[in-house]
């Protein structure tokens, strides 16, 4: 049940993708971006659609792994979407009640909004399925480390990052376990109204809170007792280094970029 | 008749790159009164069985019937399945939440609807029936020892009055005579309330000791089925799942290979004992 959440969950094969720096794809996954909010034109939402399914195929997840995260924020697409339909103002009016209105302009708002929010779904979703939790946070790190002369504690940031990302699925499995051990007493998570609902929360909760505080101290003494001392002079076991596919990689991305930009340019139609 | 299996099949996260086949084609009969011992090696599919039995896990195929009944049936009654078939799980005491230890225990019987005065009576009683020390029932159950929790979670369960109670693994982490008190409990609930007992175990001492049917779960399916002497008798086979007889059965047949007249089956220290004097006599 709980454990169907993908957002941020990492899927192990063998692929470029999988392969290339953390790095290169935090770049990308900006680049990307970029691209999919300047866009204008049927051309650019071509190379854009173009780019997505490429690295889709290259990166041998399944799509249906994919698309699951996408039902997690279904809702907000629909919302969004409706706003952008019925709230903006167009030369050639459908149907208008009080400040509602159908136009063109907002057929084609509530279109691009839409294939927008779900485009970056899948991109950043396809990220943290290729890149481990652990080379996501190192990667941050690396590309950050500049920040540090203005007194920015990136790696203890980064630290907290992967400590955090760390223990989700942790957290997940105690939840899942807490509840099937609360619902063997013969709780009840799904009925009732909101205040019951609230209640029945509190068998769950407690013993959570309670056990990420254990495993929490357990952690700092482990850490500890392995002489952990922050960043300073800290080196790593696996310093990150580009290979000739990143620096390809960098390449692609750019050009991808420039041609949006061209194309945005040339041909910004329809919009 | 009380459990019946028929043909379960289950699967966690199916569909996924995490996929594993947890059961295959598991099928168990499990009768009102018996005492039962679940061993396998580690990740053989016990828990996921167990859970199975009052509804927390739906099979990904194959059927669950409970005194005749489809539990999968639409209108059938979970939840008042999960009251007659009490599961106590693995380290029970992270579950604990009440800010007295008489409050959590009155969890259980709180949720099937009882008046106040039977579900203290009841908290009252399965605190009592654990050997749980009067004076600190009205402490917080954070500061207990590991022991103590688990009793605490246990008498939580028994509080609903199960007429099946699973243990698993209840005597994990715990000092020998925490161990054997425990067990020592169990077994006089399965006597004196009658209970059906289904004990998730590592430690062949304590099956051998006390159940009266062994199912032995090998890779998601049951392996052997049957009285203690017959299922230890194989044990070379055990051997290679991973797991062993009593030391006790190896001993005998040590004894029996020097030329002693023993009896290979015994699987108790006490059978053995005998076994041994009557070899002598
Ligand atoms: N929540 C889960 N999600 C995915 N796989 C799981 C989950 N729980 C168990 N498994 C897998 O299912 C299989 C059976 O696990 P199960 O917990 O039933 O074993 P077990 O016999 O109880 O082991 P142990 O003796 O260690 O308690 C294992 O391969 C395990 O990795
Ligand atoms: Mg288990």
């Amino acid at each position: 049940m709980i454990r169907d959440i993908t957002i941020g969950q990492y899927y192990p094969a063998d692929s470029l993708l999988h392969r290339l720096d953390p790095r290169v794809k935090l770049f990308t996954t900006v680049i990307y971006i970029i691209a999919l909010f300047s866009f204008k034109g049927i051309v650019g939402l071509a190379l854009i659609t173009g780019f997505l399914y490429y690295v889709i195929k290259i990166s041998k997840v399944p799509f249906r792994f994919m698309t699951r995260g996408l039902k997690a924020i279904i809702v907000l697409v629909v919302i969004t979407s409706i706003f952008s339909l019925l709230g903006t103002p167009g030369d050639i009016v459908f149907w208008k009640w009080k400040s509602l209105q159908l136009t063109d302009a907002g057929i084609i708002n509530a279109v691009l909004m839409t294939i927008r929010l779900v485009y970056l779904i899948l991109g950043t979703s396809l990220m943290t399925l290729t890149t481990t939790p652990n080379q996501l946070t190192n990667g941050l790190e690396t590309a950050l480390a500049p920040l540090n002369k203005f007194h920015v504690p990136v790696h203890s940031i980064a630290m907290m990052m992967s400590i955090a990302l760390r223990f989700i699925p942790i957290l997940i499995e105690e939840t899942d376990k807490i509840m099937k051990a609360q619902m063997a007493r013969g709780a009840d998570f799904e009925n009732g109204n909101l205040i019951q609902k609230a209640k029945a929360m509190v068998p769950l909760l407690v013993p959570l809170f309670v056990s990420a505080f254990r495993r929490a101290e357990d952690l700092a003494m482990a850490m500890e007792a392995r002489c952990y001392n922050g960043g300073e002079g800290r080196t790593k076991m696996k310093p990150l280094k580009y290979t000739q596919e990143d620096y390809n990689a960098y390449g692609i991305v750019i050009g991808f970029l420039v041609l949006v930009i061209i194309a945005a340019n040339v041909v910004p139609f329809p919009q | 008749m009380s459990i019946i299996l028929d043909k379960v099949n289950y699967s966690y996260s199916e569909g996924t790159a995490y996929h594993v086949q947890a059961l295959k084609d598991i099928n168990l009969k499990i009768e009102d009164g018996e005492f039962i011992g679940i061993i396998g090696h580690t990740g053989s599919g016990k828990s996921t069985l167990i859970q199975h039995m009052n509804g927390l896990i739906k099979a990904t195929s194959g059927g669950i019937y409970f005194h005749g009944q489809d539990i999968y049936d639409e209108d059938f009654n979970m939840k008042e399945l999960r009251s007659r078939v009490g599961l106590v799980f693995q380290y029970p005491e992270h579950q604990l939440f009440e800010t007295t230890i008489f409050d959590d225990v009155c969890f259980g019987p709180k949720n099937l609807g009882l008046d106040k005065k039977t579900v203290e009576l009841r908290a009252f009683e399965a605190l009592r029936n654990v050997g749980f020390p009067h004076e600190l029932f009205y402490q917080p159950p954070f500061d207990l020892s590991g022991g103590q929790k688990r009793r605490v979670a246990i008498a939580g369960v028994l509080a609903m009055k199960p007429e099946v109670l699973i243990l698993d693994e209840p005597t994990a982490g715990l000092d020998p005579a925490g161990r054997d008190e425990i067990l020592g409990l169990i077994s006089q609930m399965h006597k004196e309330l009658g209970i059906t007992i289904i004990l998730v175990s590592h430690s062949m001492e304590d099956v051998a000791k006390y159940v009266d049917r062994i199912i032995v779960m090998n890779q998601g399916s049951v392996m052997y089925d049957g009285v203690p002497k017959d299922v230890f008798r194989q044990y070379k086979e055990l051997e290679a799942v991973g797991l062993a007889a009593p030391q006790v059965t190896y001993l005998m047949h040590e004894l029996q290979e020097k030329g002693l007249p023993v009896d290979v089956d015994a699987t108790t220290v006490e059978e053995a004992k005998e076994s041994i004097l009557a070899a002598f006599r």
